[in-house]
């Protein structure tokens, strides 16, 4: 199974394996992780579920979708050209090891 | 902060499982029982009238993975719902025959769907939409069928027409009321959802009275609509919710539109507290009684509840949002609907885009958005910090409106 890295805006890490096909907020949010909230479930409606991607692994990404990139527009903590809402990723086998940031607030 | 007992929780919604979540950041997980009527761990409800519909395989959504729950030490009772409360002896008894000690108790019941009165129930072509057991029926339903037809046009009823509209099916909607979304949304909105339904081609029938109906076996065969015999292949029924609050009632507890709360979420028992779409409670600027039906209120109640429970009492006070996915359509609503307000259009970015601003005097109260999430989050913030922009200004295109910040 794919395996996220997660490392929290006070620096602490976390791994978490996946299914293939999941998204990166379903599995944060399983796993009860802090820092990812997730309120609206995975609809692109609420931008509490923003990670910053790692430089290595931005490339690899199918770019966003139109309602992702308005959404981005509205994260509690600062945009930055690496940002994405983590329920529009979804885990495959290529994503093996992915490392995503977690910003210092979502709401 | 005061160490509470033992929590048992009823009902495994959203407000239910954000409650657990708050009690385990809380540190108080390894003193908590959920009680779920349902056999699956908490899920996602609102991928039920749209994604889940399409794709015959997608899951259910968990909130919070099996092992989640283990290692936070909350005991999930599922397929075993409540049956009884013993508000002496403090303690329920679950349908099993088991019986829980609690020092708290939370009914996070929420709603059950509401049903024509006349309609039997058990008839193997009519649905409702609440559980996932629900979705599964009407997915299998929309396999076979050709067409839909769905009574009620408010959030679910509508969601689930676009849904099908979408999967080529014959789509027609029937309500009663004069126009969509009565309860929910302003008249404007509400024309253009129907503007927007209409052109793909949604037949919707505003005004209808639906009366009585005519069975084969366990298949409903036709209903009388507007006293003209309607064939019927398959029916949604989507004419609302009613407050699950049967265990609450037994109890002796108040009620009235639901489980009467105060501003800290407490029953009138202060030993038991209730939360989201099940609970009635003060709204915090008019003091008049509410009871809200949506992800958010279940969320944000939650929160009171669980700083409630340790003893750090803070009154709710959360800006209620909603939001509405139907088809092409994104709907997202802050602040609540005045009973008389003006309404302030701002254009968005195309012409599928705008907000209409609410304002009662110069106080902006609330504003809805269609497919202009900028605009509603900045309309959030904006309602949440009491600012309130001249309109002529906060319905300028051209001027973001989180610049009014």
């Amino acid at each position: 199974m794919p395996t996220i890295h997660f490392i929290q805006a006070d620096g602490s890490r976390r791994e978490l394996e996946t299914p293939e096909g999941a998204s990166v907020m379903q599995v944060a949010t399983g796993a009860g992780l802090q820092g990812i909230v997730g309120e609206c479930g995975g609809s692109a409606m609420c931008a509490t579920c923003h990670v910053y991607v790692d430089d290595a692994w931005a490339g690899q990404l199918p770019a966003p979708l139109s309602n992702e990139l308005e959404m981005l527009e509205c994260t509690a903590s600062e945009r930055l050209p690496t940002s994405r809402l983590s329920c529009q990723i979804k885990m495959t086998a290529a994503l093996d090891g992915i490392v995503l940031r977690l910003p210092a607030t979502q709401q | 902060m005061s160490e509470p007992g033992l929590i048992v929780v009823i009902g495994g919604g959203h407000a239910g499982v954000q409650l657990c979540a708050g009690l385990v950041v809380a540190g108080h997980g390894a003193r908590v029982h959920l009680v779920c009527e349902e056999p699956e761990l908490p899920y996602q409800r609102p991928p039920l009238s749209k994604t889940f519909l399409k794709n015959p395989g997608e899951g259910l959504q968990l909130h919070r993975a099996e092992a989640w729950f283990g290692e936070a030490g909350i005991t999930v009772h599922r397929a075993d719902p409540a049956v009884a409360i013993d508000r002496a002896k403090r303690t329920i008894e679950l349908k099993s025959g088991a019986r829980l000690p609690y020092q708290h108790l939370v009914l996070a019941t929420g709603t059950r769907a509401r049903r024509l009165p006349h309609l039997p129930e058990g008839l193997c072509n009519v649905v409702v939409l609440r559980s996932a057991a629900d979705a599964e029926r009407l997915r299998d339903r929309l396999g076979s069928v050709s067409r839909l037809t769905v009574v009620g046009g408010g959030f679910i009823g509508l969601e689930v027409a676009a849904t099908a509209r979408a999967l080529g099916k014959a789509v027609e909607v029937l309500e009663a009321a004069p126009r969509l979304l009565l309860r929910s949304v302003s008249p404007e909105l509400a024309e253009h959802v129907l503007q927007v339904h209409r052109a793909s081609g949604i037949e919707v029938r505003l005004g209808v009275a639906v009366g009585g109906f005519e069975a084969e076996g366990d298949r409903l065969r036709a209903l009388a609509v507007d006293g003209v015999r309607h064939e019927i292949d398959t029916l949604l029924l989507g004419i609302g919710a009613v407050p699950e609050h049967g265990l609450a009632t037994q109890a002796g507890l108040d009620c009235d539109n639901g489980i009467v709360v105060d501003a800290f979420m407490r029953s009138s028992d202060p030993a038991i507290l209730a939360i989201g779409d099940c609970c009635s409670f003060p709204e915090p600027t008019s003091g008049r009684r509410l009871r809200l039906e949506s992800v958010q209120n279940a969320n944000d109640q939650a929160k009171t509840a669980v700083a409630t429970l340790s003893g750090q009492l803070a009154a709710h006070q959360a800006l209620p949002w909603f939001w509405s996915e139907q088809g092409s359509l994104r709907l997202q609503m802050a602040g609540l609907m005045p009973a008389k307000g003006v309404r302030h259009l701002r254009l968005g970015a195309s012409p599928a885009s705008f907000s209409l601003l609410h304002y009662v005097g110069d106080r902006l109260v609330s504003v809805e958005s269609v497919n202009a999430p900028v605009d509603h989050m900045a309309a959030r913030k904006l309602l949440e910090s009491q600012r309130s922009p001249a309109a002529h200004l906060a319905c300028d295109p051209a001027t973001p409106l989180k610049s009014w910040l």
